[in-house]
This record gives C-alpha cells, structure tokens and sequence, in this order.
C-alpha cells in the first residue's frame, strides 16, 4: 500500500469504501463519548454553563484551519506532483472547511453573547476566522465558475497557497488592528490553563471532529471522483453519433 | 409571398458596403448570396433581419402576416449560435421554441437533427458541429417562413450537410423563402445574387 | 406571456448553474461589508451609525458589479440578435432580463442583510428596516443599472465604464434608501416620507429603464 497505489481513482474508490463505515462508526462514538463527557463537565465558576459551548466551538476553530492546510498540501499535489487525486482532495475539502469555519463563527457568536451582551464583537480571533471564511467562500465560488475541473484546478491550487501564505499576515494585521481600536477589555477566550475536567472532553471532542473531517472528506472525495466520471461518460455519449 | 429589396445601400463604420441592391425571392425559393470576403453578405442578411438599419432603399415581405414585421417572420442563423453551454441541449432548445411561440415537439425537432441521443446533456458538450445542427433544430421549433442563414453550412460534415439540405429542401416545399449567404453550395436548387466587384 | 416566462426561467437557471454570478453578488456584499470596520475601527458604537449606510453602499456597488453580465452575455453568443428580432416587444424582454437579473442576483442580497446587520450590531429593529428598504429599493438598481448595462454592450465595453455611467444615476435611490433606514433607526423623519419616495423611484426606474435599455440595444446593434 503505497501513495502511488492511491494515486489510481478506480483502487481510491475501491478502498475507501471498505475504510468508510468504519471511520464513520469511529467518528460517531468519539462524538458521542465526546458530547457525554462534555455535559457531565462542570460549569465554569465565571461563564456558568456557557462554556461547554467551547466543546464544540474549539474544534471547529482548530479544524477551521487545520482544512486549509489540507487544502494548502493537494495545492502542492496539483502544482508540484500533479497527483491526479490532488485537486479531487482540495476541492473536496473547500465547503467542508468552509461549513467547520461557519459552525465556528456561529458558535463563537454564541458563546459572545452572554459575555459581551452582542452577538458580534469584533474580536481578533473571531474577524480573522471571519476572513477566514470569506476567503473558503471565494475559493468555492472558484470552483463553481469554471465547468472544467482541471483548468478550475490549477487556479485554486495558486489561490489556496497564497491565502496560506497571506493568513499569517492578515492574522497579525487583525491582531494589531484590534489591539490598537481595542483596549484589552474583550474576554480571551480558552485560556492556556485549562482545567483538567475540561481539558479531556476537549481533546475527545477535538479528535472526534477531525475524524468526523477525514470521514466527510473521504465521502466528498468519493463523490467528486464519481462525478468526474458521469461527466466523462456524457461527453462520450455526447461524441457517439445516432444511429 | 415574396421577399424583395430595392436600391438597398448599407453604410458601416463610415464605408460604403454596398449600393443601390435589388434582389427578390417568392415563395419556394432559395437565394445564395455569394461574393468575396467583405462583399457585404453578413451585412445584408442582418439588414433584412433588422438588425442594421439600411442606409437607403427598403426591404419588405409581401404577402406575409400584416400585422408583422419582417424580422418577426423571419429565422437567422448567424455566426453565433446563440446557445448556452450550462443548459442541457433540449432547455435551450425548449427556450428558443417558448420564446419563438412554437408549438413542435423538442423530441422530434432534436431527433431530426440526429441529437436525440443527447437531449438531456449540457449543451457546453457539444462540438461544433453539433451546436450547428442544434441552431438548425431551432429553424424547426419554431415556424417562419423567412429564413436568414449565415454561412449555414460552415462546420457540418457531409452527413450533417446532407441532413441541412434536407431540412432546406422540405421549407422550401413549404412554401418558405430562404436567403443565404454561402461560399459552398447548399446542396439545394438556388438562385445566386452576386455582391461585390461587377455588382 | 410564455415567451417571457421561458426567458424568466432561463435566465435564473443560468445564473444558478456552475459558471453563473448569482451568489458571487452576495459575497462580494459580504466582503465589502467586513471591509468597512478595517477602515472605520470596531467601535460598535459607531458602526451602529453608520451600518444602514455601509449596507446600502456594499449593496449598490454588489448589485452593479453583477448587471455587467446582463446583456454582455446574451450579446457574446448572439442570443440578443433573436430576442431583439422576436415578436415579443424588446421593452417586455428587457424587462424580463431585469427581473429574473434581480431575483437571481438582488433578492439574495436583501436575504444576507440580516447576517450582514449582526456583524455591525444592528438591532433587530435597524436591521429589517435595512432589509425592507434594500427590497423596495434594489429594484431601482437593476432597473436604472439595466440601461447602464445596455449602452455597455453596444458600446462594447464593461466594467469600469458601467460602473461609472450607472452610480451617477443610482445615486437618488442611496439617498432615500438610507434615509429611510435613518429614519426608521433615530428619526427624526417619519419612516414612511422617504420609503414612499425610495418606492415611487422603484416603480419609475420599472418604466424608464426597459425603455431606456431597448432604445440603446436597438440602435446600438450591429
């Protein structure tokens, strides 16, 4: 078993429907497990019970970029390797990242409202995660305005790796922008010292929702790849004379 | 029913294209505008379609349906095919006979051009000379008696123009007028109006 | 009436295809609205003033970036020579280009609106007062953008220049849209003095423009 093995679509297909069930059974109990504990958590002697909302807001935070990375290597596949299952991956993974950014800002917003009184506080972390998002809806709307998924491809390979590049600096831009509008008054969300009882949920929570990310990713790739095939097919049938 | 125009002059850009141009059709007929490059044919099929507003002379159907134009009678087939490549072949077909207030059947027309293998695939699929037959296939969705065709022919195959000599040839049956401008022959009996040089 | 509803139909159709602009225009309003905060400060305070008017210009400039497309396309694969030759009147068609235009790429942006409200700590208030006169004034914008888009394509050119043709003209509907906003937000006008207006001028740009539009694509084809 080998990256070139993988690299064929037909043994992709073949393999990762046999992986499949199994990391979506994996992927559930985590959660699960994850969801239990995070209840049974204790609340949090300043922010009460709100603060199991950062059960599921921190994964989706971590995740949030951990996909553009993804993004940013099946960027390097197209570029560098040209693997004929990079840019299946990287287009895969756009609205999947962008849905984990989303449920971050909803999240995030949620958790603001009983701290700051506003549903929107243009806190550093929360506007760079927003630009994050913008920046994944860009990327989809890329995607969706060629026809051709291998001329879109190349395009969003260049894309992804400067936004990679550029979200270090728009991240220290935002930072300096808020700090210098912003006096520290803004809660900071997490903290370094986090209690044991918390911290737990939150790893199972963390990595049941990267789980949950390779299971999507590996169904959406699936399904990209089946629809580069119907794709093909119609434009043979397109081709074939009548009779 | 007859199509005709007299001393018709057109002016593009500043230059004289042509001037002082008669030619008729009537019912059943077929006229082959033919002449060198420049000569003025795509200028004179877009003047009788109203698209160019002649500089002199006039254009008139007599005998068609009084309370229309000539434009509103007629079919043209330009250079452009006018169809789009994120619609399926039969929604852009469907379109065009809906807009055109026709009533044929989108299975047949399709079939008639030999695309009924593919009526539900997004016209972007298409090579070129398949959009030709589909712009034909929209002659046939909806019923005109003027036809206005710009180098109908251009990227058929002799299949394909065989099949388009036919579909001319039931028009003309019809009783219909067809004006085309053409380097190749049709295939079709026509009468030629020359344009350009000893014009 | 089929006629313009198999136009209606294909328009919309072909804006939500793959390749179609219809919810670019919303992420460009998106984008534009996260903009304004870089350049203002987040003083919610402030964006609070300010908000119906950074929504109404983040919606303007959205709904004139997406009319580019309106006629260029028709135009670049020669559909507009068969609509400006059907039987159905140019003016009716044009109209119906501007309404499918406006469903498919100006409704979504009244839609956004209350998103869009949140990040500039709109009350719920504010914020429907906002959405209520982008829907009553965005049409306006379509409607006067048309002949903007229009004269572009006989012209030949896009873009910028359409850009600069058409904001001119746009700029009524920014004045009463955002006062009406104001209004509803502080007062201390009524609500309802400049919401009329900002309606009247919708429905006049519905009449003007699908002939101001027809008028230039008839004697600009060629």
């Amino acid at each position: 078993m080998t990256l070139i093995d993988l690299a064929n679509p037909t043994r992709f297909l073949s393999l990762t429907a046999r992986v499949l069930p199994w990391l979506a059974g994996a992927t559930t109990m985590l959660l699960l497990v994850g969801l239990y504990q995070s209840a049974m958590a204790p609340d949090d002697y300043q922010q009460g019970a709100t603060v199991k909302i950062m059960f599921v807001h921190v994964p989706n935070a971590w995740l949030s970029m951990f996909v553009w990375g993804v993004m940013s290597l099946a960027a390097l596949g197209t570029l560098v390797w040209r693997h004929p299952l990079a840019d299946v991956a990287a287009k895969a993974a756009a609205p999947i990242g962008a849905a984990f950014t989303f449920l971050a800002l909803v999240t995030g917003s949620l958790w603001g409202r009983p701290m700051w009184g506003t549903y929107w506080e243009w806190d550093a972390r929360l506007t760079s995660v927003l630009i994050l998002f913008l920046m994944y809806l860009g990327l989809i709307a890329l995607w969706r305005a060629v026809e051709d998924p291998s001329r879109a491809a190349r395009a969003a390979a260049i894309l992804t790796l400067v936004g990679a590049i550029n979200l270090p600096i728009i991240k220290f831009s935002v930072d300096w922008w808020n700090t210098l509008h912003q006096p520290a008054s803004v809660l900071r969300m997490g903290g370094p010292s986090l209690d044991r009882a918390f911290l737990i949920p939150l790893l199972v929570m963390a990595i049941g929702f990267s789980l949950l990310f390779v299971t999507l990713h590996l169904a959406a790739m699936r399904n990209e790849i089946l629809r580069r095939r119907v794709r093909s097919l119609q434009m043979m049938q397109a081709s074939r004379q009548a009779a | 029913m007859r199509l005709s125009g007299r001393h018709v002059s057109c002016i593009r850009g500043g230059r004289e294209v042509f001037s002082g141009l008669d030619f008729e059709a009537d019912s059943g007929q077929a006229l082959a505008v033919v002449g060198p490059n420049g000569s003025g044919k795509t200028s004179l099929l877009r003047l009788v379609a109203g698209l160019l507003a002649p500089a002199g002379g006039s254009i008139g159907l007599d005998g068609g349906a009084a309370e229309l134009t000539l434009p509103e009678q007629a079919h043209y087939l330009g250079h452009r095919d006018a169809l789009k490549p994120a619609l399926s072949v039969a929604e852009n077909l469907s379109f065009w006979r809906d807009f055109g207030g026709g009533i044929e059947d989108i299975g047949q027309c399709l079939a008639a051009v030999r695309l009924g293998h593919a009526t539900h695939l997004p016209a972007a699929y298409l090579s070129a000379g398949q959009r030709r037959r589909l712009s034909i296939a929209r002659l046939l969705a909806v019923r005109r008696p003027v036809w206005l065709l710009d180098e109908p022919t251009s990227a058929l195959d002799a299949a394909g123009q065989d099949l388009f000599a036919g579909v001319m040839r039931d028009h003309l049956e019809d009783g219909g007028i067809i004006l085309a401008a053409t380097h190749t022959p049709l295939g079709i009996a026509t009468r030629e109006l020359r344009m350009g040089g000893a014009a | 009436m089929t006629a313009l509803a198999a136009l209606i139909r294909r328009d919309i159709r072909i804006a939500l295809r793959v390749g179609g602009g219809a919810l670019i225009g919303v992420l460009f309003f998106l984008t534009v609205t996260v903009l304004m905060p870089f350049a203002i400060g987040p003083d919610l305070a402030l964006l609070t003033r300010l908000g119906p008017a950074i929504l109404w210009l983040g919606a303007l400039l959205a709904s004139l970036l997406t009319l580019d497309r309106l006629f260029m396309a028709d135009h670049e694969d020669g559909s507009l020579d068969l609509i400006v030759m059907g039987r159905t009147p140019l003016e009716l068609a044009c109209a119906a280009k501007a309404l499918a235009h406006w469903l498919a790429a100006g409704l979504p942006l009244v839609v956004a609106t209350p998103v869009l409200g949140l990040l500039l700590n709109l009350d719920a208030a504010a914020t429907s007062a906002v959405a209520l006169t982008l829907l009553a004034g965005t049409p306006a914008l379509t409607f006067t953008g048309m002949i903007g888009a229009a004269l572009a394509v006989t012209l030949h050119r896009g873009g910028l220049l359409l850009a600069v043709l058409v904001l001119p003209l746009s700029i009524p509907v920014l004045i009463f849209g955002v006062a009406a906003s104001q209004a509803a937000i502080t007062g201390p006008l009524a609500f309802g003095t400049p919401f009329s207006i900002l309606c009247a001028l919708s429905l006049a740009s519905l009449v003007i423009g699908p002939f101001a539009a027809a008028a230039s694509l008839r004697h600009g084809l060629d």
